[in-house]
């Protein structure tokens, strides 16, 4: 047994509005979409890996969800990280999109990070070599 | 109205007053970013013991929070110390 991670998953409140935002201001590329029911199954992949492993934008019905993404925003907690390769480069050209960050870029050790809004319900963290 | 007692115990604990430090670095943080600069200063606290830290430090007036969008945001507020000063004025 050797099982591989092939995709990996952020709530979002709208899947529509998450693959905008994920792909015309993230960069990413949508990969997979599916209908599943009353949602889809909607992924998308890094530009620089289209093989590579797939983000799944997975709807937050679920009460849960709901509960955890509100919990983890109060506290300004992302809820997951990406790889930049100039956090300060991303951040001002993002900020300039009208996005929102909750932490400006900041040295933390070995990485420089910066959180922002995804819009969506979460905070995502970029980071890249300080 | 902040007692003066609770501005004295707020800056009896060590990493309160660290908390102080890196507000005055930069104003305007949230729980994760204050853990996150703790944890890179080489502070060890668990996120549990800051966030009673901040709860601490805001019953003493010296952290007031507001929201951005759901996000809750500390920031430093010195006013308190003023009543150090006033109580016992500092002479040259």
């Amino acid at each position: 047994m050797q099982a591989r991670i092939n995709v990996t998953s952020v709530f979002v409140d709208d899947q529509a509005k998450a693959l905008a935002f994920y792909t015309e201001k993230l960069g990413f590329l949508p990969k997979t979409d599916v209908p599943v029911g009353e949602h889809r199954w909607l992924t998308v992949v890094g530009a620089d890996a289209p093989d590579g492993v797939e983000l799944l934008l997975e709807p937050d019905e679920h009460p849960a969800a709901k509960a955890y993404m509100r919990a983890l925003v109060e506290d300004g907690i992302p809820a997951t990280s990406f790889a930049v390769d100039d956090v300060v480069a991303a951040h001002r050209e993002l900020e300039a999109q009208g996005v929102r960050f909750t932490q400006p870029p900041t040295p933390m050790g070995p990485v420089v990070t910066a959180v922002l809004d995804d819009t969506c319900g979460n905070l995502i963290m970029i980071a890249s070599p300080a | 109205m902040v007692r003066v007692g609770d501005v004295f115990r707020a800056l009896a604990d060590p990493t309160r007053r660290l908390i102080l430090d890196e507000l005055t670095l930069r104003d305007g943080q949230t729980l994760f970013e204050i853990c996150s600069r703790l944890i890179a200063h080489g502070n060890t606290s668990t996120r549990q013991a800051i966030s009673q830290h901040l709860a601490v430090l805001e019953e003493a007036g010296l952290v007031v929070s507001h929201r951005s969008g759901r996000t809750k945001i500390h920031h430093l507020n010195t006013q308190p110390l003023r009543s150090i000063t006033e109580r016992w004025p500092v002479t040259d």
